[in-house]
């Protein structure tokens, strides 16, 4: 074998170990959301949110593997809106950096995070039945198909000279996080709130159950979105990628910090205690903020981009319960709101319009919304999506599941 | 022959223990409760909606005692529970008809 063909081999082994590794990282992800969803519901919902979580990522594997990733990414046309539909994955194409086994799971971790994030917001309240179904529709059309108008080359994400726009979002601010929120926030306006979440006197708080997991799972995500990003640089084979994915780390982390230490100045200036959940939501806000663009600021301007992101989730968290938008994890607004400017700002430091990026995010959320509310209206009409005012009362862990999450403690409560 | 019931603010549940140890009343029985009295209600903030227990956490001691030890025990309960503000508690005495101790029927001051 001569010299080249020697490299060639390495590149592609280097740019698998490297897909591979941050892959399981972003899988980890569902580790992390499942725990912090578990913490942030109270204990009679613990066993359903995180029978949600397993079977909401088993789901999406299967969607995702059987029509998901077609819809996304092969035999597609570039530039254009309507993706060929087809069934499985196709064999890796000639001259690919990467064996196409390891892109469909580095791309199906991430097709699982989005579902992820409506768990969390319609947690309390929703049939998990109901859940389900809808997870299928996310994760086998409606992320599938704004994943192909951006990553996949479609009139989004093509660039101008392959007749697309050229709108930019890294690693998915808009693409994951935002569509995520979208999702859940069609299905919460169907949903409504808690029972007994908004009173004649305003809101009522209902705190979470386990502070533990809410800070575990914080962690968890936080290093999972280091594979997140970092991955999204895609290949590892030159001393350009290498300064990149050190870049991004670097960002992804200094963002988190900073959007956490915001959010504690505002809780404890505004409400006069460190309130931990909020806390948590700012890491996460600074983290899905610096997701569109890990790779391009420099470590200051991503210390600002996650300490703005986590500045504006905290008062969207207001915001949402002045309206009745119940949401129990904050999770429209960390990753809506949040994933909206992190695309926004993608111009500071890419070299993009305001308006591109502004017709990306109206695309995306237009669709996602609108998508998603058919799917979850049709579920609501043909089976219902919330549980009866009882089991509510009595918790989902005994109406959908049937098993505690605390047995010794409970009692009926 | 007295029933002694206490109730006290949960952290101070040591400091009445130590105090009745000392006295050398051996036997009691503890509660957690929860209620109200003059104590105003804590009301803290969780994700900027604030909210209060309508009731508030205390610990209910109860102790059978002779006529004879009834008032030291009550001074000593006093001293060692009280902060000086709302919520410290309350002492209520009253008599007890009978006692038995199971495990040897003895009765009334035998049996405490």
């Amino acid at each position: 074998m001569n010299t080249e063909a020697i490299v060639i081999e390495h590149n592609y082994i280097f740019n698998t170990l490297f897909l591979l590794l941050s892959g399981a990282l972003v899988m980890w992800m569902a580790a992390g959301f499942s725990m912090l969803e578990a913490g942030l519901v109270r204990s009679k919902n613990t066993t359903e949110i995180l029978t949600k979580n397993i079977l909401l990522y088993a789901l999406a594997c299967i969607a995702y593997q059987v029509i998901g990733f077609d819809i996304m990414y092969q035999d597609n046309a570039t530039g254009g809106w309507l993706p060929s539909f087809g069934i499985g994955i196709n064999p890796t194409a000639e001259g690919a950096t990467q064996p196409v086994e390891v892109d469909f799971f580095f791309q199906v971790v991430f097709v699982a995070t989005a579902m992820s994030i409506v768990s969390g917001a319609v947690a309390e309240r929703m049939k998990l039945s109901s859940f389900l179904i809808f997870a299928i529709f996310m994760t086998a059309v409606i992320y599938p198909v704004s994943g192909y108008w951006t990553w996949g080359a479609g009139f989004l994400g093509a660039s101008v000279e392959d007749g697309g726009i050229g709108f930019s979002d890294f690693a998915g601010s808009g693409i994951v996080h935002l569509a995520g929120a979208m999702a859940a926030l069609s299905g919460v306006i169907l949903l409504g709130p808690r029972k007994g979440r908004y009173t004649s006197n305003g809101a009522k708080a209902m705190p979470g159950a386990n502070m533990p997991l809410v800070a575990l799972g914080t962690f968890i995500l936080w290093m999972g979105w280091l594979g997140f990003n970092g991955g999204s640089q895609l290949t590892l084979n030159s001393v350009d990628d290498a300064n990149a994915v050190g870049r991004i780390f670097l960002n992804t982390n200094a963002a988190a910090a900073a959007g956490a230490l915001v959010a504690y100045f505002l809780t404890t200036f505004l409400y006069g205690k460190a309130d931990l959940t909020l806390i948590v939501n700012g890491a996460l806000a600074g983290l899905v903020t610096i997701t569109a663009a890990p790779d391009s600021p420099t470590p200051t301007q991503a210390v600002a981009f996650g300490a703005l992101g986590a500045a504006a989730v905290f008062f969207a968290i207001n915001f949402f319960d002045k309206v009745k938008i119940d949401d129990p994890v904050g999770a429209i607004s960390v990753h809506g709101v949040a994933g909206i400017i992190g695309v926004m700002l993608v111009p500071f430091t890419k070299d993009v319009s305001f308006t591109t990026q502004l017709i990306g995010i109206l695309v995306i959320s237009a669709w996602v919304f609108g998508s998603s509310f058919i799917v979850w209206f049709a579920i609501k009409k043909f089976i219902g999506v919330r549980i009866s005012e009882q089991d509510e009362y009595i918790g989902a862990d005994t109406s959908e599941c049937g098993v505690e999450a605390y047995p010794e403690f409970s009692g009926g409560k | 022959m007295n029933w002694l019931t206490a109730i006290v603010r949960p952290f101070k549940l040591n400091d009445v223990y130590d105090r009745l140890i000392e006295e050398g009343i051996g036997g009691m029985t503890i509660t957690e409760v929860k209620g109200r009295g003059n104590q105003p209600t804590k009301t803290e903030v969780y994700r900027g909606n604030s909210y209060s227990d309508t009731f508030i956490p205390k610990i209910k001691i109860e102790v059978a005692l002779s006529d004879e030890a009834l008032e030291n025990v009550i001074d000593s309960i006093i001293e060692s529970a009280t902060t000086g503000k709302p919520g410290d508690g309350k002492i209520f005495i009253s008599k007890i008809q009978k006692a038995i101790r199971i495990r040897t029927k003895e009765i009334d001051l035998d049996a405490i």
